[in-house]
């Protein structure tokens, strides 16, 4: 799992099947030190979180478990609201949306 | 699997049931020689690891959801052993330091 930051939504209401019901959300990989890492990507939001979030997400083959339906071609799922992370003493960002 | 250095830990009151609440701790892969490799990961916790550990870690699903007894569950980075010293390159590296931080794991 990586740390990200829930950086905004996605509506794709002519989709795949299998995608229906399943909230897509901007997210930015996050570092030890809380900076970006790597590109930003889309997940399925496989628990409630919203913009402004650091959340935890899984990516590969676990993605499409973690959402509702699954085996549905995703790659990328948020599977937690991240309240507090510690790196090396410090807290990374804030989970609460809007406080950065 | 890989080598890492515990740096931290990770509260996520809100997860996927099959998280199960374990403890979630903060990765920095690493080389033998500490230098930093790969990806910052979040790993779920099975060798009573702690803050200032060098762990070993497997990061595929199959193997992880054996350890975890759940065929479904949507985890990979599983921490599955607290590393006393590597044996590379012709070289040893003792990692059984005290643990700097005193997590009571």
């Amino acid at each position: 799992m990586y740390l990200a930051r829930v950086t905004g939504r996605l509506v794709a209401t002519q989709r795949y099947t299998g995608l229906d019901g399943v909230a897509l959300q901007w997210i930015q990989p996050l570092d030890e030190d809380g900076k970006s890492m790597g590109d930003q990507m889309v997940a399925c939001a496989a628990i409630s979180s919203g913009p402004g979030d650091l959340v935890m997400f899984v990516d590969g083959r676990e993605a499409a478990m973690a959402c509702p339906v699954t085996f549905v071609p995703v790659d990328a799922a948020i599977v937690g609201f991240v309240e507090q992370a510690i790196s090396k003493g410090v807290p990374i960002g804030r989970g609460a949306a809007g406080v950065s | 699997m890989f080598l890492a250095d515990v740096i931290g830990t990770v509260v996520a009151p809100i997860q996927i049931p099959e998280l199960n609440g374990g403890k979630l701790l903060l990765l920095r892969p690493v080389t033998p020689d500490g230098r930093r490799t790969g990806k910052t990961r979040v790993a779920l916790d099975r060798a009573g690891a702690g803050v200032g550990d060098r762990v070993l870690v497997v990061d595929e699903g199959n193997s992880a959801r054996g350890i975890l007894g759940n065929p479904k569950a949507a985890v990979k980075t599983v921490i599955v052993g607290v590393v006393d010293y590597v044996e590379a390159d012709t070289r040893l590296y003792d990692h059984r330091t005290p643990r700097k931080h005193g997590n009571p794991a």
